[in-house]
């Protein structure tokens, strides 16, 4: 029987290469997703081995709240210069160097920032021209290494790409205004032509020093030991010298932490890229079981014939999961391997975005292999059970009857009523996700993730109850304008309503997704810009290029000089502990309420300017968080480990959008006292006349040494931090496309199959004077109706979800964006089009009397 | 055909249906295809059942095979009750006792001749016994064709896989469903020679539904139905008059 099923899938090839394509595309994507982190991972601890591997200790700096908060690293202070005099003298040290790490962004000739590729930082480091080099990572490609106050090496990719030679001047951008600086040399880190496309600045240390505001300080001391000395006593021995912002670790120690830390965003990419690799294997598995759906719907006689001849039911059931599973399997392999050429490619576009990663060869690891294949075969068999199920309800009579129809199982009746409860119940486990307080991350995603497959499913299942009066109206323009093709086509597609249904179902889960996507990042978006609406009231905002990267507050004391400049107010930013937890800082000056309209439930557009030393704000949510009213202390500990007693002044209630300012707000004094280098996150202007072209030409003008500072007005200021959404938005669209493509490919199934059953049907249409071109029409017009459905289902689906997520994520403001959703229309047809092509060419060839003919 | 391989078993009455009757739908639409039914088929025998189209034959026969249960009424193969087996029981039944020619020869495109030939035996885990399977292959002219695939056969040829197909289990019974009903008029001829050879050699019992008079050349007995009944029986006939007995009833 093994190998009756065997030869019986060699003998359809092509459906079973059809069914496949699905499951190699998913399995790709895993594969792929796996290689691509796997390779960087590799490449990054690389890195991180090659600059400490002559670093038997290293001294950094200790932040007392950690590295991380909100997404963000936390600079550790700085050491004092002296540890450095005080280390030499151990007598397990054999050298030891300090340096200086920071970030400085280079300009160009035409004043424009040089910004490194792919948003990776400006990297600024210094180096002791005379001192022992082998802590130094980078090697010298040209010149020498910088030894005066103006001098500066750079990275040679920048200086190639952008024809900077020795000699050359150019500008650098550390806490103020533009300096220039001489070119003396171009460095490489060490056997890579870049480090990923980050740009780096080299100065010697007393320039260092003297241009990041660290006269005095320096960020790490490199160590080497005396023979016969381990790191680990090292380490030992350097310890007591430290103070209690400091931190040691062996070399080997340090490289580790600095891969964990990179490893932990890697983590997350990878699990972000693995979540749509089986949202395609999930659409795969919709595409399989219809497949194979059709496929034993037109085996009937051939499965009834076998058990005519004595196969047992449980026969033909083995006999179909077998060829589901060496699909499965076959399947598989090639993705395995097509996710290595996938992961390639993303390098390859990677490389030509600027962003050059360390190249350290393919990592292809057993995990991945034993995934890829397990994940694939396992989808695909489960895909299998339902029309494995079914196969082995023909009956051995359907042998002799001509046009057999599957006998319905017992449940088929209740099919509508079991899709409504498993909806219902999907629904539920999703809102319990949403809402119910006090859940774990994991446990709210799960029952996230479940409910959404669960919807799906019940959508599916309840959707051929749903297709025929869909299908009329969608069809509707199909008939009127479509002549006989048009009017066939559209009873076609409503003859087989289960099966026009599980095809449109798998299109149903992309087209949700997509639109649940868009409808979110509208409202989003809505809400922000009616956020910034309602607070804004400057004229001007001052922000970096990018939009959230710190500006120095040299520039915006640069616009309080301008003429016509009323206000000049700017908002610093930074990390904290408090109550327990992580909390993120800003800062404000006095005159912020001219700038922001606040609404105070406690306190008063006054308070601001009353904060002095030891005030601060909050917004109404963090006050009922930890139950604050004004005059309550707040003790916060900054990275250095100070910890500062503050005491509440007033409460703000912030729109539904935000605000610009983080947990907990204090003075700007307070703030420039505590933080090393602060910043300004934005900075808002009101100017006399209001935004005019004069007054941004003037305010533009006295940028002029800061090229990385932006001014915008209000709705340039709306549509640059928009930006961040729209990026996201559209990296999403690409991600999804995959599964979208992939239950295209089961549209195109469908009607291969379609036609291949209604061979003697078409043949009696042309017969009757159908054309070829009709025939052709018929198909596409099937094509059409069935994407079309697959919107029509998925597009409320998809606005309902985005519904309920909103509500979770608490933005009322929403809205539905038309104009997508209609562009989603139009797509759907398009791609109902090209899904024709093959299917409407292979029916219009059809020989008549073959056809007719065709048993 | 040469002789040489025992015949099956079984003596006397090898299948026996006791008033069958098979309604279709209920109430004022039900419609009555068999209405008490009873007959009894000799071991070595070759009957064969005609009648116009509506009257019941194929009705009759797929209940006989057991693809079928009739409304009320009892059926027996070799001895065994079939109309209360569950489908395992059932199918093991086919394996050792059912064989089945079809109109449509219904063999698997994938396999080759000889493959479609043993595969019951495939199904069943079983190995053909070598020289019975070449002496089968030989009766039925298929030597030279068996490794060729069902499309690469004529219908005559695809018909003799699939009577090679019923016999290779020998089993107590074949049920033929119009097996010349797809065939030309030589071709045919050929395919009723072959089974007459069958029951003659092999001693194996057949049921055939037909409307071919030539039928009459080959059976031993001819049962007429019309409108659910048996109406006439014949033994021993000749073609002129089995042609006026369907005469008789078309009218």
């Amino acid at each position: 029987m093994i190998s009756v099923a065997l030869k019986g899938l060699l003998g359809r090839k092509l459906r079973a290469l059809l069914t496949a394509i699905s499951i190699i595309l998913g399995v790709a994507m895993i594969s792929g997703t796996f290689v691509l982190t796997d390779t960087i991972k590799a490449a990054f601890g690389t890195v991180f081995n090659q600059v400490y591997k002559n670093t038997d200790a290293v001294i950094t700096g200790k932040s007392a709240i950690g590295t991380s908060a909100n997404g963000n690293t936390i600079t550790p202070p700085s050491l004092p210069e002296s540890l450095l005099q005080k280390v030499r003298g151990l007598p397990g040290v054999a050298l030891a160097e300090g340096g200086i790490a920071d970030e400085a962004k280079l300009v160009g000739r035409n004043n424009k920032v040089l910004t490194s590729a792919g948003g990776a930082p400006s990297l600024a480091f210094s180096v002791n021209p005379k001192g022992d080099q082998r802590f130094n990572p980078l090697v010298l490609t040209t010149g020498r290494w910088p030894q005066a106050r103006h001098e500066i090496a750079i990275d040679s990719k920048t200086a190639n790409t952008k024809h900077f030679k020795i000699g050359d001047t150019i500008g650098v951008l550390t806490r103020g205004p533009v300096e220039k600086f001489r070119v003396v040399g171009t460095v490489r880190f060490g056997g890579l032509s870049s480090l990923g496309g980050a740009t780096i600045a080299i100065f010697d240390l007393p320039t260092a020093q003297q241009i990041f505001n660290k006269v005095g300080k320096l960020d790490s001391i490199g160590l080497s030991s005396k023979q016969n000395v381990t790191p680990e006593q090292l380490v030992a021995e350097v310890k007591p010298l430290l103070p209690a912002t400091a931190q040691v670790r062996t070399g080997a120690q340090e490289a580790k932490q600095q891969a964990k830390d990179t490893n932990g965003f890697l983590k997350f990419l990878e699990y972000f890229l693995l979540a749509f690799g089986f949202i395609a294997l999930f659409v795969g598995s919709f595409v399989i079981a219809n497949t194979l759906g059709i496929t034993i719907a037109q085996r009937m006689r051939e499965l009834a014939t076998l058990r005519t001849l004595g196969a047992t039911r449980r026969q033909v059931y083995w006999s179909v999961v077998l060829e589901a599973f060496v699909i499965g399997v076959i399947a598989s392999v090639i993705g395995l391997f097509l996710g290595l050429a996938l992961a390639k490619l993303l390098n390859a576009l990677f490389v030509s975005f600027g962003i050059d990663l360390p190249q350290v060869g393919t990592v292809f690891k057993e995990r991945t292999v034993v995934v890829a294949l397990l994940v694939g075969v396992i989808v695909t068999l489960i895909a299998a059970i339902r029309p494995a199920l079914r196969a082995t309800r023909v009956e051995p009579i359907a042998a002799v009857r001509e046009g057999a129809i599957l006998r319905r199982s017992r449940l088929s009746r209740f099919g509508p009523y079991i899709a409504i409860v498993v909806i219902l119940a999907a629904v539920g486990l999703m809102l319990v996700g949403l809402f119910v307080g006090g859940l774990s991350t994991t446990t709210r995603l799960l029952s996230l993730g479940v409910g959404a497959l669960a919807v799906f499913i019940g959508v599916a299942m309840l959707a051929p109850t749903l297709v025929p009066p869909i299908a009329r109206v969608l069809g509707w323009p199909a008939a009127q304008w479509g002549g006989a093709p048009g009017r066939l086509a559209r009873g076609n597609s409503i003859r087989n309503p289960s099966r026009t249904a599980s095809t449109a179902s798998a299109l149903m889960i992309g087209v949700t997704l997509v639109t649940l996507v868009a409808v979110i990042a509208a409202g989003l978006k809505a809400t922000f810009s009616d956020s910034v609406n309602k607070l804004f009231t400057a004229d001007y905002a001052l922000t970096s290029q990018n939009g959230f990267t710190p500006t120095s507050i040299a520039s915006e004391q640069a616009l309080n000089r301008v003429s016509g400049v009323d206000v000049v107010s700017g908002v610093r930013a930074g990390e904290a502990e408090a109550f327990g937890g992580k909390v993120s800082i800003t800062a404000v000056e006095p005159n912020v309420s001219k700038v922001i309209d606040l609404k105070w439930t406690e306190g008063s557009p006054a308070t601001p300017g009353q904060l002095g030393q030891d005030g601060a704000f909050v917004a109404k949510a963090f006050a009922k968080d930890n139950t604050l009213h004004v005059g309550s202390p707040i003790n916060l500990t900054t990275p250095t480990g100070a910890v500062l007693r503050m005491k509440l002044r007033g409460i703000f209630d912030p729109p539904k959008g935000g605000s610009p300012f983080g947990d907990v707000t204090i003075s700007t004094t307070r703030f420039d006292r505590e933080y090393a280098n602060p910043q300004d996150l934005f900075s808002f202007v009101k100017v006399k006349g209001g935004v005019t072209d004069a007054n941004t030409a003037r305010l533009k003008q006295a940028l002029a040494r800061f090229p990385d500072a932006k001014i915008q007005t209000k709705s340039q200021f709306i549509k640059l931090e928009e930006g961040g959404i729209t990026f996201l938005l559209k990296l999403l669209y690409v991600l999804l496309s995959l599964s979208i493509l992939i239950s295209l490919f089961g549209i195109v199934n469908t009607l291969v199959l379609t036609v291949f059953e209604r061979t003697r049907e078409i043949g009696m249409l042309r017969a009757v004077g159908m054309t070829r071109r009709q025939v052709r029409n018929m198909i596409r017009h099937e094509s059409i109706i069935t994407a079309l459905l697959g919107a029509a289902l998925g597009i409320p689906v998809g606005v309902v979800l985005a519904l309920m997520v909103g509500k979770a994520i608490d933005y009322p403001a929403f809205t539905i964006p038309w104009f997508t959703l209609i562009v989603f229309v139009v797509a759907a047809v398009i791609a109902g089009l090209i899904a024709a092509i093959f299917p409407a060419r292979r029916a219009g060839r059809l020989n008549v009397l073959e056809a007719l003919q065709y048993e | 055909m040469e002789e040489g391989v025992p015949a099956p078993a079984q003596h006397g009455t090898v299948v026996q249906a006791t008033e069958i009757t098979r309604r279709y739908g209920e109430g004022a639409t039900a419609v009555d295809a068999l209405r008490g039914v009873s007959l009894g088929v000799e071991s070595g025998q070759l009957v064969a059942v005609m009648g116009p189209s509506g009257s019941g034959k194929s009705t009759l026969m797929h209940i006989l095979a057991g693809l079928d249960k009739p409304t009320t009424g009892t059926v027996e193969i070799a001895g065994i009750e079939i109309t209360t087996l569950n489908d395992g029981r059932l199918t093991r039944l086919r394996r050792q006792h059912i064989g089945f020619v079809f109109q449509f020869f219904n063999l698997l495109p994938m396999l080759t001749a000889e493959e479609n030939v043993v595969l019951p035996l495939t199904i069943a885990g079983e190995k053909p016994e070598q020289q019975w399977l070449e002496d089968l292959l030989e009766q039925t002219g298929l030597t030279d064709r068996r490794k060729h695939r069902p499309s690469e056969l004529s219908g005559g040829q695809q018909q003799r896989v699939a009577l090679a197909r019923a016999l290779v289990t020998r089993p107590t019974i074949i049920f033929a469903d119009e097996p010349t009903g797809n065939l030309d008029s030589k071709t045919g001829g050929e395919i009723l020679e072959l089974l007459r050879a069958s029951v003659t050699n092999y001693g194996q019992t057949t049921v055939m539904v037909t409307h071919e008079p030539r039928a009459a050349l080959i059976a031993d007995r001819i049962l007429f139905l019309a409108d659910g009944l048996i109406v006439q029986e014949l033994r021993g006939a000749t073609q002129a008059q089995v042609l006026d007995v369907i005469s008789t009833l078309d009218s």
